[in-house]
């Protein structure tokens, strides 16, 4: 087969090596963000609730842990929508430079 | 004045879980009453079956191959791809029950829905174009990709007809007894209907059908949410800060439903259920069977960056409809029961009376006929996802070992979802008047515990083999089944059991790294030659992962 072929030179092909360290260096990393802010909004709910019922303001009923969870929401809807970019763009680009030398 | 001794009641047992609420089926709707013939809701209702049989009678004449019966030929966009994910997760049970939470208990309704979301990000980073680079029409594709492929076959199609069968029934129950709610339909005639429908659109349409049916619910449900949330937000002026202070003033809990409450009292079991919701998700077959729907992996990201927006918008609504219940539902006599204190119907009628409250019978009926649509719809992503365990692996690839064609194998999967849709009727009429509530949490947990970690550690870790796959993963399935049943959840609350064995109602916290660690034993333990062979495959499949060369149906070779 042809891929395996191809398969054996790209393992051996700079181009792989940056492509896979650099993605998945940022898909990592773009991870460990994720589960810092969720575990950490979780933790901040069990040990300190108090905190989350502060309001923002002097005199508001609007408390801190309103502004924080929906916060956690746009947090994972803007990280995807980083990752997506990078990924179809950058990325892409490498995979495709990868694949066309190879041909 | 409302319904506070019944609600305190509620919140106080069922404490750590919006899930029962979920569950629909269960707790607070549990049984419920037949309420008078809802015409309105009826006729839209007809208007949506009417348009999804037209669908569906289309998707027919296009679907040939097996490539169209289970992925829709591949041709879904990216962003249509991420409208029919977001249908599949927004059901009924997360619409109606998240705008209970926050309408019985404010802030931890919010808890619940950023739990729900931030699964999404780490699928996207980890999972969706390996997925799709290494994977055909399942996740056992991917699975059993340089292992051998009777066991993990065998083993991916039960952890995934496990969490189907549990889901239906979930579903089947929650749509039985919202129908009956809503439509004023008996609930055996409600079970049979939805049975009925999804059987002829996964039938007859496929992955296309379904999708198609996915992708109008979504949207319909997007608009109805959309409309009272802004029908709300304008009798505030767009102030949530005076939304807020009216729901402080008129909720009989007052200040307190704006920080945590008693819902996640527990660090311990709120680390359990947030790890069951997070990697549960990456576990749920009908959601990763979505993967195959799109031409490559570009596609398949984007479809998480468009389900994740649209997922965390819906839910940013739901709580501005829980608010909106709170203040304009909650102590009017026209949607509280005969003794004046609880809602009629239970909690989880908070939006569907407040859809009636800010848009009349029509939307009241618009609304009813949405939340049937999105049961009818989930089911039937579900109902496709077990068939395809049963067709594509056990028949095709356990039985026949590869060594059957495609017709005889689609034929199967359409006696499959036949076979799946008269069990979820069974089982419907069987659960009625069961209490589900542990249903959704199980489905979660189950799946964190038994197709997650197999998936991650095939497409991450070189030392997987055979054996370590297919023990660990089952390893993890006993253990969330079991230590589920010997929870409150079924121990005590089903069981009457006075204690429970498991002190936690939300396993995952032990049956997750549980299965990870057992995966791990198994496999390094494993000194066979096959696990050699295996283990030196892993580069060619990293390749493919990585590049996506070789994939099915990509553009790039």
């Amino acid at each position: 087969m042809s891929n395996e072929l191809s398969a054996q030179r790209i393992r051996s092909n700079p181009k792989y090596a940056e492509l896979v360290a650099k993605r998945s260096g940022f898909a990592w990393a773009l991870s460990a963000l994720v589960l810092v802010i969720y575990y950490g909004f979780i933790l901040i709910i069990a040990f300190a609730p108090k905190f989350l019922a502060t309001p923002i303001s002097q005199g508001s009923v609007t408390t801190i842990g309103f502004p924080l969870g929906v916060g956690v929401i746009l947090s994972a809807i803007a990280l995807t929508g980083v990752y997506v970019y990078r990924a179809n763009g950058e990325f892409d680009d490498l995979t495709k430079d990868l694949i066309e030398g190879e041909k | 004045m409302r319904q506070h001794s019944l609600f305190g009641t509620f919140i106080g047992t069922a404490a750590l879980t919006l899930l029962p609420t979920l569950a629909l089926a269960a707790g607070d709707v549990g049984q419920t009453q037949q309420q008078a013939t809802n015409w309105h809701a009826i006729l839209m209702f007809v208007a949506f079956v009417g348009l999804t049989l037209g669908i569906t009678y289309w998707a027919a004449k296009h679907t040939r191959t097996a490539s169209d019966f289970y992925a829709a030929g591949g041709g879904i966009t990216g962003f249509q791809n991420g409208l029919a994910i977001a249908g599949d997760y927004m059901s009924a049970a997360s619409f109606l029950g998240i705008s209970a939470l926050v309408y019985g208990s404010g802030f931890d309704g919010l808890i619940y829905s950023v739990g729900w979301l931030v699964g999404w990000p780490i699928i996207l980073f980890l999972v969706a174009e390996r997925l799709r680079n290494l994977g055909k029409y399942t996740f056992a594709d991917v699975a059993s990709y340089r292992l051998q492929q009777t066991p993990v076959r065998t083993f991916a199609a039960t952890g995934s007809l496990v969490v189907v069968i549990f889901y239906l029934i979930g579903q089947m129950v929650g749509a039985g007894q919202l129908i009956k709610l809503l439509f004023g339909l008996d609930y055996l005639y409600a079970v049979i209907i939805v049975g009925i429908l999804m059987i002829i659109y996964v039938t007859f349409g496929g992955m296309k059908a379904t999708t198609w049916v996915q992708i109008i619910k979504a949207c319909l449900l997007l608009a109805g949410a959309t409309f009272i949330a802004l029908a709300v937000l304008v009798k505030f002026n767009f102030s949530f800060e005076a939304l807020f202070a009216k729901a402080v003033e008129v909720h009989p809990k007052h200040g307190a439903i704006m920080g945590p409450g008693t819902l996640v009292a527990n660090p311990v079991e709120a680390i359990s259920l947030a790890m069951a919701l997070m990697f549960g998700t990456a576990g749920l077959p009908h959601i990763l069977m979505r993967f195959f729907t799109v031409p490559d992996a570009k596609a398949a990201r984007k479809s998480v960056f468009y389900a994740t927006s649209f997922i965390g918008y819906f839910y940013i609504l739901t709580f501005i409809i829980g608010f909106g219940a709170i203040v304009l539902v909650g102590g009017h006599p026209e949607y509280l029961d005969a003794a004046g204190k609880a809602l009629r119907g239970g909690n989880n009628m908070a939006a569907v009376h407040l859809a009636h409250a800010v848009g009349g019978d029509l939307f009241l009926g618009f609304i009813s006929a949405v939340a049937f649509a999105t049961i009818l719809a989930v089911v039937s992503g579900l109902t496709l996802a077990g068939a395809s365990a049963i067709s594509h692996d056990l028949y095709a690839n356990v039985f026949f070992r590869g060594r059957t064609n495609e017709q005889h194998e689609v034929l199967v999967s359409k006696a499959a979802s036949l076979g799946l849709g008269v069990i979820a009727v069974i089982l419907g009429i069987i659960f009625e008047k069961q209490n589900v509530a542990y249903m959704v949490g199980l489905t979660f947990a189950i799946a964190a515990s038994t197709n997650f970690p197999v998936l991650v550690m095939s497409m991450f870790w070189r030392g997987l083999t055979t054996r370590g796959a297919v023990t660990g993963g089952f390893i993890g399935l006993a253990a969330a089944v079991i230590l589920t049943v010997l929870g409150p959840t079924v121990w005590v609350d089903v069981l009457k059991y006075p204690e429970a064995v498991f002190p936690l109602k939300y396993p995952a916290i032990f049956s997750m790294p549980l299965a990870f660690v057992a995966t791990w034993f198994f496999s390094v333990i494993d000194k066979s030659p096959q696990a050699k062979r295996e283990q030196e495959a892993f580069e060619a499949q990293l390749i493919r992962s990585e590049t996506g060369l070789g994939a099915e149906g990509a553009s790039a070779h």
